[in-house]
């Protein structure tokens, strides 16, 4: 099997120069889904028979909570990649990973809280869902806070990969905790193996916010590891030639 | 498909729920714009550090090769 492109993929500069050249039309494409899902979702979807308004509150709860999962997952792969496999790139996926994740999660937490208040009469309860959700942001917490922890970034690399795959213990209970405890929150809208409990005029908005999310959620990550990359290659020549490149364009101009 | 709401009222109020609904819009897009603002500006400082280490270098040498 050929592996040039697993070795390829793993090389800093190759990451940095593509993402320059696709990263504008992602970030335009992630712009254009998320106002439409949000103007649809707020203005046109119809109310819920029971909870009003309030509801519309899930085209932003639902994308986030679903993106501060699967962006966990990430950062555990890339830290599980980085311990095999010693890939460079790895590491620094897996860094920038984390304060996306945290404030994803952090914007689940806080629409769900607002969603909480009208629906349930209570902003925060310690439910199975929401606390494993906490549980979750605090993990996030952790993997940043081991960055710090150490002078060796060899060492802060290796026990931030291994708390974030220890913690991935914590993923497949939030998923379950609303079947497997008697719980507040709702059980989930939208099963892969099921039709989902959505009426399809409400549903549609959601499926474009949570697209829009997933390629903002690609952009913002890739953003983060290119300034990941920049730090961590400063000494090497290719950094050098950009900026010397990037100063003589503006130069250019000034002439 | 079609509007829910007729007025501006309506739409900041949201049958009684608006301030729910907007705080979470609000928040939502601060974080969401943060996260691209903020990785925007490390970039843009981590290039301005390694031109002026470049600058600080090659003003070294010249003055290293000004000497001999």
């Amino acid at each position: 099997m050929n592996w040039v492109w697993f070795y390829r993929l793993g090389s800093p500069l190759w990451f940095y120069q593509t993402t320059t050249r696709w990263l504008p039309w992602l970030g335009l494409l992630a712009f254009i889904l998320l106002t439409i899902g949000l103007v649809w979702g707020l203005g046109f979807a119809p109310q819920d028979a029971k909870q009003g308004n309030s509801f519309r509150i899930i085209y932003m709860h639902v994308p986030a909570s679903f993106l501060a999962l699967a962006g966990y997952f990430l950062m555990a792969t890339a830290g599980a990649i980085g311990l095999i496999w010693k890939m460079k790139l790895s590491y620094m996926v897996m860094k920038a990973a984390a304060p996306i994740g945290a404030a994803l999660t952090f914007l689940a937490l806080f629409t769900g809280a607002v969603w909480g208040k009208p629906t349930w009469g209570s902003y925060w309860v310690w439910d199975a869902r929401i606390t494993s959700m906490l549980i979750l942001l605090f993990l996030y917490f952790g993997v940043l806070a081991l960055q710090y922890a150490f002078h060796n970034e060899e060492a802060s690399n290796k026990a931030s990969a291994i708390l974030a795959l220890i913690g991935t213990v914590n993923i497949p209970i939030i998923y379950k905790s609303v079947d497997w405890w008697y719980t507040l929150h709702q059980p989930s809208t939208i099963k892969l193996t099921s039709a989902p409990s959505m009426h399809p005029d409400m549903f549609q908005p959601l499926l474009v916010m949570i697209l829009g999310f997933y390629c903002f959620y690609v952009v913002a990550l890739c953003l983060f590891t290119r300034v990941e990359i920049l730090r961590r290659e400063r000494k090497t020549g290719w950094v050098g030639d950009l900026v010397g490149e990037l100063n003589g364009s503006t130069e250019g101009k000034r002439q | 498909m079609k509007v829910q709401f007729q007025t501006i009222n309506q739409i900041l109020d949201m049958g009684g729920h608006g301030f729910y609904v907007w705080s979470a819009v609000f928040v939502t897009l601060t974080v969401l714009i943060g996260l691209i603002v903020r990785p925007l500006l490390q970039h843009k400082t981590v290039l301005n550090q390694v031109s002026q280490d470049l600058a600080r270098e090659k003003l070294r040498k010249k003055t290293a090769g000004e000497g001999n």
